[in-house]
């Protein structure tokens, strides 16, 4: 996050320590950071918290059936989000399913990136052959329909777990990262520092790498945050086709289940609206975290820019106020 | 030219990674379209077996090689062999008959959504800070929600509690395809609830897009000049602002239209809607290969082609394009 804010300045790269001043500017550019920001990283963080404590702290075994009962039960006090139709706790399916939903979104977030990365910076730095190669590459991937590739490949992959699934999204994913980073890329190899770490003999890779890499880091991180939701939401619609692993518990089996017990026609929200609100309050907390900081790279688009001036509400789309009067 | 040449070069490429992952695809997959065949018809003698494995091409002798090329010729000729579920029907006549659903609802959807979507926008960035910019995090809220778990939230609101429109299927029973009116109005009463969702879930993109490219333009000095020329605000906002601005989610818009054919299969399984995301989605869960197949190539070429297209009207919309030699 700090290095968002503070322009990395390639003459302090690798210093060790970082004087007091660099510090507290670092943490006022951290206070600084837009609102909207703060709570979308203070919802994730929350569900990266019961994705990691979630399965200790379920009351109930998620799969622990109850003989002979039919029909969904209300939340009471003993179920406090109610039970399924064969009486599972839907609470403890909660819990124990936000572990496997977050991870297989921050599995897929880091190798798409990681893919995304490498690629776009290569065929951005490099140019020539290299970038027309991978950017066909990418523009390919780009116009394949991924959601009926990814029922036709996973349908048919047995038992695909989280790793497996991982895998085949971030294959699907990566182009939307490379094509961002590389366009960045691109102006980037111009610039005289560039230049001058050319001059002083450095290696192509470090020079990706350490002079390149750290400029592009708030564009790095919104195509993180980007993948991160798309493979939520994708993983989620998968699970939903039933083409995921069914016996395991997520967001998306849940949905499954509760589809497959028709738990719409029964009316029982408690057992189909908790996975659902999980999923779009998670993905709410990364377009937010995503507007935060889109809107670090570039304040204009903040919000609550209007400003009184006397009685009149100035807008920024209004010319420049001059105050009547002239007692200045 | 040259910018057109090299994106017709890139067509070509990837039309033919298309038709080559779509040959792949049953011959990596386990199973095949006579194997599905004999599950369908536990007890069919061998002649007939013989004869399914002439007439769906399994069992080929030749090497992969000589397959390809054949099944290349076989596409020329438009053929993509007959349906396993729908048995002696032509891939090409299940596609033809369920497309034009998917395209009519979808594309309606999609233009509905990108137009109000890129109005909102343009108030949202004209009128900053207003009340509809302060709701934008309630937009992003319903852009976040998974798809169909909406769609479940609008049928049992709208379809089970309340009855006000009905779900499931294109048309009324009582009523037979054509250019009816009693069967258009029917059509027109099912298709509601889905393109419902459909524009509530996308339009937030739209908007977003629209208020965020919006405000980089308004900031330009030609919008003040026509300010200060005294120009009416509502003319500043759209023939000046706006036009300006509309450019990217033009692209998208051009984009979003070719994924029109793909983009709605989740939505015609919760409302069992009778396009080519369900028939696509019976044919994998049947293992009816050449149907597959077939929708799978329609489905990339469709994407390609709103590409192509898109690329073109954006090359004559925005002159820049020509010079620049990046893309």
């Amino acid at each position: 996050m700090s290095a968002l804010a503070t322009p990395t300045d390639p003459a302090s790269d690798g210093s060790a320590q970082l004087p007091a001043a660099v510090v507290k500017s670092r943490r006022e550019a951290l206070r600084r950071l837009p609102g909207k920001a703060k709570v979308g990283a203070a919802i994730l963080g929350v569900f990266i918290l019961i994705a990691i404590i979630g399965p200790a702290i379920a009351p109930y075994d998620p799969s622990a059936t109850t003989p002979g009962q039919a029909l969904p039960t209300a939340p009471s006090t003993h179920h406090l989000l109610g039970t399924t139709a064969t009486g599972q706790d839907v609470l403890s399916q909660l819990l124990a399913g936000t572990r496997s939903t977050v991870v297989l979104g921050l599995l897929t977030g880091l190798i798409a990136t990681g893919l995304a990365v490498v690629i776009g910076t290569s065929a951005g730095f490099l140019g020539g052959v290299p970038d027309e190669g991978l950017s066909l590459l990418a523009n390919v991937f780009l116009v394949l329909p991924a959601l009926p590739l990814l029922v036709v490949i996973l349908g048919y992959l047995p038992h695909s777990g989280e790793l497996p699934t991982a895998i085949v999204l971030s294959v699907l994913g990566w182009p939307w990262g490379a094509r961002v980073i590389r366009a960045q890329t691109l102006s980037l190899r111009g610039r005289d520092f560039v230049a001058a770490a050319r001059e002083c003999g450095e290696s192509t890779w470090r020079i990706i790498f350490f002079e390149i890499l750290p400029n592009e880091i708030g564009l790095i991180a919104a195509s993180f945050v980007g993948t991160v939701l798309y493979a939520i939401l994708t993983s989620v619609a998968l699970a939903f086709l039933g083409v995921a692993d069914l016996s395991s518990w997520s967001y998306g089996t849940m949905l499954y289940w509760a589809q497959n017990g028709n738990a719409v026609q029964l009316s029982a929200w408690w057992w189909y609206a908790p996975p659902g609100i999980c999923v779009a309050l998670l993905g709410m907390s990364l377009v937010l975290l995503n507007f935060g900081l889109d809107e670090l790279g570039n304040p204009r688009l903040r919000a609550g820019a209007t400003r009184r001036i006397g009685r009149r509400t100035w807008r920024p789309s209004d010319p420049t106020p001059v105050l009547r009067g002239g007692d200045s | 030219m040259w910018f057109i040449t090299r994106r017709l070069a890139f067509y070509a490429v990837a039309a033919w990674v298309a038709i080559t992952v779509n040959f792949a695809i049953p011959r990596v997959m386990p199973g095949n379209a006579v194997d599905a065949m004999l599950a369908k018809f536990p007890n069919l003698d061998a002649n007939s077996l013989h004869a399914l494995q002439a007439e769906f091409g399994t069992h080929a002798h030749g090497s992969l090689v000589s397959q390809y090329f054949s099944y290349l010729g076989d596409l020329a000729h438009g053929n993509l062999g007959l349906s396993v579920n729908q048995y002696p029907a032509n891939v090409t006549t299940v596609i033809a008959q369920t497309l034009p659903w998917t395209v009519i609802l979808v594309g309606v959807a999609t233009i509905i959504s990108f137009a109000l979507g890129t109005l909102l926008g343009i108030v949202c960035a004209w009128r900053r800070g207003g009340w509809l910019d302060r709701f934008l995090p309630a937009f992003t809220f319903l852009q976040a929600t998974p798809y169909f778990f909406l769609a479940l939230i609008v049928i049992e609101l709208f379809a089970v509690s309340w009855g006000l429109f009905p779900f499931g299927q294109g048309y009324s029973l009582g009523t037979s395809p054509g250019w009816t009116w009693s069967f258009i109005s029917s059509a027109a009463y099912h298709s509601f609830l889905p393109a419902l969702t459909i524009v509530l879930t996308s339009m937030a993109g739209w908007m977003l897009q629209m208020r965020n490219v919006m405000i980089t333009t308004i900031a330009e000095d030609y919008v003040l000049v026509a300010q200060a020329k005294g120009l009416s605000p509502g003319r500043v906002m759209f023939t000046y602002a706006a036009r300006n601005a509309i450019l990217p989610n033009l692209a998208g818009f051009a984009l979003s239209l070719g994924f029109v054919v793909a983009g709605a299969l989740v939505m015609e399984i919760v409302f069992s809607y009778p396009g080519i995301g369900l028939t696509l989605y019976n044919a994998v869960t049947s293992d009816d290969f050449p149907l597959l197949q077939g929708i799978f190539l329609v489905i990339s070429l469709t994407v390609l082609a709103a590409c192509l297209v898109a690329d073109i009207v954006y090359f004559l919309a925005d002159p820049r394009t020509r010079t620049r030699t990046a893309y």
